[in-house]
């Protein structure tokens, strides 16, 4: 075991220095995301991590992170060119404004997961909760499960693949950002239409679903997105809002 | 002939011609009034307090002669690095966007010239305020356009902005007008839409929530940047306690004449106290907490001279920020323009349709053709004066009343003209010891 900081470390002697294992059972918070963040790659296991907020956030290298367990809030914030799998659960926050690389949770995901992301993969195995992917700016989530209420809500870019449910207002006010939905949508929100699947999505559909590990055929899935009906304020639209 | 006396037309106070031509232009369009500008209504403020200055029972400092400090170091309760200004005034966030690429770059040189910092917007930090501004602070917004964490590291201080004076509750606005091919690009919006950006945080809502969310930006950050919380002059006594229990290093609390680049008149004039109401709450609710100057707080709403500045101090701030005042110093509604300001149906002055892009000044525009009349060295040299000058204002005032430090002002030193301003500065009322809503009274 090596020391840095108050990290510890243990390196498997079996394959080298690879991978490296910090317990949080025993290290602070900013010992393990210093730590990560000045990597430059490299396949780490965090252990113990007992539904910490903040794991991993910032990381802006190609690391290999394996979080053994469920996490609190932020999992994998911000997070850029790291690929971050988690085996539990995760709390809100998930990935948010990711910026490339990706972050895949074996469990299920609160709020907010991929909010605000730019870029990467966010694959949640389980269901997420409401308001997954607002706000998103080009990052693509695919959920295995279902999704919550308001999700997508002023999505901006991007793509939502869900494999199960959508709960209510799916779509919410937004821009350009594409929708994919195998189940039952409950509602869409405002603005939000159902569009046409044309081969250039499908496309899209199945390089996502298999990126995330998905089986399932796109062409069970429907599409949807903004009806730009309300990219310009006209008082004929007031009520839709 | 009818000799018989008339009496002269009355306008009603109630449905003046002001308010009917709002009406008449409401029934044209079927939308309400969009505009920029902070509060235009008379509410009490900064002109109703006067300073008592030095007497027997207090001696001044020779001016000129005798030193009186007016630095001030904003984050010193976590950030690793706290930033460390010349002057208690700051530059408030205005976006890139809403202003043009020359006049953040003027704000970035004048308050770099000055020794103090500016603010970035709703849009994301852009290479030339960056390069221009010795310290900028990145504000953290709703809508998270531009967010990255690259741009959160060479940051110098980041800003929760929870709220803001002109509209506690509102988002931001930014019409089709001015989402240009660049600002539509920085946005991740397509060009020519109407931007209306979130007026909550899409991945946090309350102080426990932020609490963790500040944490987060802290680990991303390595814990050196100050983190600001800005708040609308709404609740100022609760959201300044609520601000110190996530953690703030720093609160900004604007008032409702704080400016907005673009939003409903009727949110700007009905929804926020004045910025005078708000101080005393706040900085009660650090002192109730044992964090007055622990956390540092920032006002800002109508901030216009020196004098304006000592008494936001002496009420207990540690440094203000200006927004409107620093665009005026840039050159925005200058009277050199009044022909073109005629030909909007406006004046110099009164233009606050900064949404339409059309400033003749240059200066809340993203017209290539309009943002050249603003040379940004020359704008830049005019705020650094501007700043001098209050500065200089706030370091008179602080001498007349003996303090040689501008955060040696204190209440005590205040009169008001007012029971409203008394009631609301916590100061006696000129010629009394009333303070009005004190003592049972």
């Amino acid at each position: 075991m090596t020391t840095m900081a108050n990290t510890q470390i243990r390196e498997d002697l079996d394959i080298g220095l690879q991978p490296r294992t910090i317990d949080m059972a025993w290290t602070e918070l900013r010992d393990l995301n210093s730590t990560l963040q000045a990597q430059t790659g490299g396949e780490w296991v965090i252990e113990n991590p007992r539904g910490a907020h903040a794991l991993a956030v910032g990381l802006q290298a190609p690391l290999e992170v394996t979080i053994k367990g469920s996490t609190g809030y932020y999992c994998a914030g911000m997070n850029k060119e790291a690929h971050v799998h988690v085996t539990g659960s995760v709390g809100p926050g998930v990935a948010e404004n990711m910026i490339s690389g990706s972050v895949t949770v074996e469990g299920d995901a609160s709020q907010y997961a991929g909010a605000t992301g730019h870029g990467g993969l966010l694959v949640i195995k389980g269901n997420a909760s409401s308001r997954c992917g607002i706000s998103m700016k080009g990052i693509d989530i695919v959920v295995h499960g279902n999704i919550g209420h308001m999700s997508a809500f002023m999505a901006q870019s991007g793509n939502l693949v869900v494999l199960g449910d959508a709960g209510d207002a799916l779509g919410d006010s937004l821009y350009e950002a594409r929708l994919f939905v195998r189940g039952k949508v409950k509602s869409l929100g405002a603005d939000c239409i159902e569009k046409e699947m044309r081969p250039e999505h499908l496309e899209i559909l199945a390089d996502l679903l298999k990126r995330a590990g998905a089986d399932a055929d796109p062409s069970e899935f429907r599409r949807y997105g903004s009806a730009r009906k309300l990219y310009n304020f006209h008082v004929d639209h007031a009520g839709d809002y | 002939m009818d000799q018989t006396p008339s009496t002269l037309p009355r306008q009603s106070w109630t449905f003046s011609n002001e308010i009917n031509s709002e009406i008449r232009r409401a029934a044209a369009t079927g939308i309400y009034d969009i505009r920029g500008g902070g509060a235009k209504r008379r509410v009490p403020h900064f002109d109703d307090l006067l300073f008592l200055g030095a007497s027997i029972s207090r001696y001044p400092l020779e001016g000129y002669r005798e030193k009186c400090d007016t630095s001030v170091v904003l984050g010193t309760r976590f950030a690793k690095k706290p930033i460390e200004l010349k002057i208690p005034i700051t530059i408030a966030g205005m976006s890139f966007g809403a202003l043009s690429a020359h006049a953040k770059e003027a704000l970035g040189r004048g308050a770099t010239m000055a020794g103090t910092s500016t603010t970035t917007g709703d849009g994301g930090m852009t290479n030339e305020e960056r390069g221009h501004s010795e310290k900028l602070v990145y504000q953290y917004l709703p809508s998270r356009y531009g967010m990255n964490p690259d741009d959160l590291r060479r940051a110098d201080a980041i800003e929760v902005v929870v709220g803001q004076g002109a509209k506690p509750g509102g988002g931001g606005m930014l019409l089709g007008q001015k989402i240009t091919e660049r600002v539509a690009k920085m946005r991740n919006l397509p060009m020519g839409i109407d931007q209306r950006s979130a007026c909550r945080h899409p991945d946090w809502t309350g102080p426990d929530d932020l609490e963790i969310k500040i944490l987060e930006l802290r680990e991303i950050t390595g814990w050196e940047k100050p983190i600001y919380i800005k708040i609308g002059g709404a609740r100022p006594y609760y959201d300044t306690a609520l601000a110190v229990k996530a953690g703030a290093d720093v609160v900004v609390l604007d008032g409702m004449q704080g400016g907005t680049a673009a939003t409903q008149d009727v949110f700007i004039e009905h929804v926020g106290q004045p910025t005078l109401a708000c101080i005393r709450p706040a900085v009660k609710a650090l002192q109730d907490l044992g964090m007055h100057r622990k956390v540092q707080l920032i006002v800002s709403g109508g901030i216009r001279t020196g004098a304006d500045v000592a008494k936001a101090l002496a009420l207990g701030a540690d440094a203000v920020a200006i927004g409107t005042a620093a665009l005026v110093a840039l050159g925005d509604n200058d009277p050199r323009w009044e022909d073109e300001y005629q030909k909007l149906g406006t004046t110099a002055g009164a233009y606050d349709d900064w949404h339409e892009g059309r400033d003749p000044a240059g200066i809340t525009t993203q017209d290539p053709e309009l943002m050249l009349r603003l040379n940004p060295v020359e704008a830049g040299r005019r705020l650094r004066n501007y700043l001098a000058v209050m500065t200089l204002e706030c370091q008179t005032i602080a001498r007349a009343c003996g303090k040689s430090h501008v955060h040696n002002l204190e209440p005590e030193d205040l009169c008001a003209l007012t029971v409203e301003a008394a009631a609301m500065a916590g100061v006696p009322l000129a010629g009394t010891s009333w303070v009005p809503g004190q003592a049972g009274y």
